[in-house]
């Protein structure tokens, strides 16, 4: 591993992912600067769950390299047929998502723990306090999701809504340096997505470095400083939110943003 | 029908009786202990991705699967100490083939019982930093294991049936023990049918614990 010195959080080069014969992404350079909050819209199929996933190995990128503060992620080898790809070490990547949290869609809590439970876990398993400590900083963040009165509740009784904001008190708690969300409104019933956002735009007032992926179009011009527009597995446009939403360059962005016509700043 | 019930020399005999239902009862702990160990561990192998630990495990199910106990535990008894240089002990071919045997069969329970669970608690798990090791053991198999335990209850009724497999290589337990006090005192009916109750008094208790458990699982969805 190298360090470069730059103050990038994370460095994005040439990723592409291969599932078998299907190539989803195919070449992304991103560089990810601290306070960033990056917005990555795209039709479905896009590519744009599998480029956050990447991120935090969710999924392995095929080839390209991701820096996570100047240091390289797994290594590059070549194959006997002189093409390269990237092997990781999982132990590795391990490390890596202690510090690059995810909210999924799904939320992915664990239903036999209860909510604060829920975010104790990483606490003591993977950072080993002690139950007292970590009880103390879960209830902390429960209470910054405005959810500390449902601490002992367990997930089955919580609303979709309630359960985001403890799966993303869940991350918060690992004090991550990036945190990814991975549409995480798109499982909500809709008068529910509005408290999930306010967790999520609060964050963002913090100075938080956050990636989004969403289909919230007006949700993504208010938070984002940052907006990719993904298409066929490429980043087809970049820019503010005032350049990629109010004025796209590109046909196939314009198309996508008349499709959602419930679009309005 | 004039048969003379004779069932005071099955009961001069408790000293026997107890000792057989102290060896079977040793013989079911360490088969349960060991066959559900080992049958995780082989259950993982089933459910790995990799073809070093899938086809092995694999093999070894089908294997186990598909002999019977009681030729194994003869197996291992008469046939082992041949092989080895150590001798094998009637507890230690009992063991080994009700064990082996039912690790085959629980490595299926194993696999099933994880890969019931949602793909996304592992990703869950992963995302907080948790080695694989630790989603399984804090994540998985916790939820896993409620929708395993009647299968697993199951099992272990089985395991401790099986112990009288051992009656086959003269362990000491309760079939063993029957048998000897009914050819001692020509009394079959009498001596068997006390077998099987004292078979029944402790495994109809145990298997009503495990429901109580059950329900008690379900109650904290």
């Amino acid at each position: 591993m190298t360090t470069a010195p730059d103050s990038c959080v994370m460095r994005v080069t040439g990723l592409r992912k291969r599932f078998d014969d299907n190539e989803v992404l195919k070449g992304i350079d991103l560089d990810v600067q601290p306070g960033d909050r990056i917005a990555i819209l795209g039709a479905s199929g896009s590519g744009k769950s599998t480029f956050l996933r990447c991120l935090n190995f969710m999924e392995q990128p095929t080839t390209g390299r991701v820096q996570l503060h100047g240091q390289f992620i797994g290594a590059e080898r070549t194959r006997r047929d002189g093409t390269t790809d990237n092997v990781y070490n999982e132990a590795e990547l391990t490390r890596v998502r202690q510090r690059v949290g995810m909210v999924f869609q799904q939320f992915n809590l664990f239903p036999h723990m209860t909510a604060i439970g829920n975010v104790m876990e990483g606490l003591r398993t993977v950072q080993g306090k002690g139950r007292d400590e970590a009880a103390a900083l879960a209830l902390k963040q429960l209470a910054r999701v405005g959810l500390a009165e449902k601490a002992e509740a367990y997930p089955s009784r919580l609303s979709g809504g309630q359960k985001q904001r403890v799966a993303i008190a869940r991350a918060l708690a690992m004090e991550p340096d990036l945190l990814l969300f991975d549409e995480p409104t798109s499982a909500l019933d809709p008068e529910l997505v509005g408290e999930v956002l306010r967790v999520i735009r609060a964050l963002a007032e913090e100075g938080r470095t956050m990636l989004l992926v969403t289909h919230e179009l007006g949700f993504a011009y208010h938070f984002a400083n940052r907006i990719l527009f993904l298409a066929d597995g490429v980043i087809l446009e970049q820019g503010t939110p005032d350049e990629v939403l109010k004025n796209p360059r590109e046909a196939r962005t314009k198309a996508f943003l008349a499709g959602h016509n419930e679009f309005s700043f | 029908m004039n048969y003379r019930w004779d069932f005071a020399s099955v009961f001069s005999n408790t000293d026997a009786l107890l000792a057989g239902l102290s060896g079977t009862l040793r013989l079911f702990a360490i088969c349960l202990v060991a066959g559900l160990t080992l049958g995780l561990v082989v259950g993982l192998g089933r459910y790995s991705k990799r073809k070093l630990l899938y086809v092995p495990a694999s093999i070894f199910v089908e294997f186990f699967r598909n002999t019977p106990v009681l030729v194994q535990i003869l197996w291992f008894y008469f046939a082992l100490p041949i092989l080895v240089p150590f001798e094998v002990s009637p507890l230690l071919a009992a063991t080994l083939g009700i064990s082996l045997n039912s690790a085959a069969f629980s490595a299926e329970i194993f696999r099933g019982g994880i890969q019931s669970i949602d793909r996304g608690q592992w990703e869950g798990a992963r995302a907080i930093g948790m080695s694989g090791g630790q989603a399984l053991r804090r994540v998985i198999l916790p939820q896993a294991l409620r929708r395993m335990l009647p299968p697993l209850t199951n099992r272990g009724i089985e395991i401790f049936k099986m112990s009288t497999l051992a009656s086959a290589v003269a362990y000491v337990e309760l079939l063993q023990q029957g048998k000897l006090i009914a050819s001692l005192n020509f009394n079959p009916i009498e001596a068997y049918t006390v077998v099987a109750l004292i078979f029944f008094v402790v495994l109809f208790p145990l298997v009503q614990a495990t429901y109580a458990l059950e329900r008690k699982l379900r109650r904290a969805d």
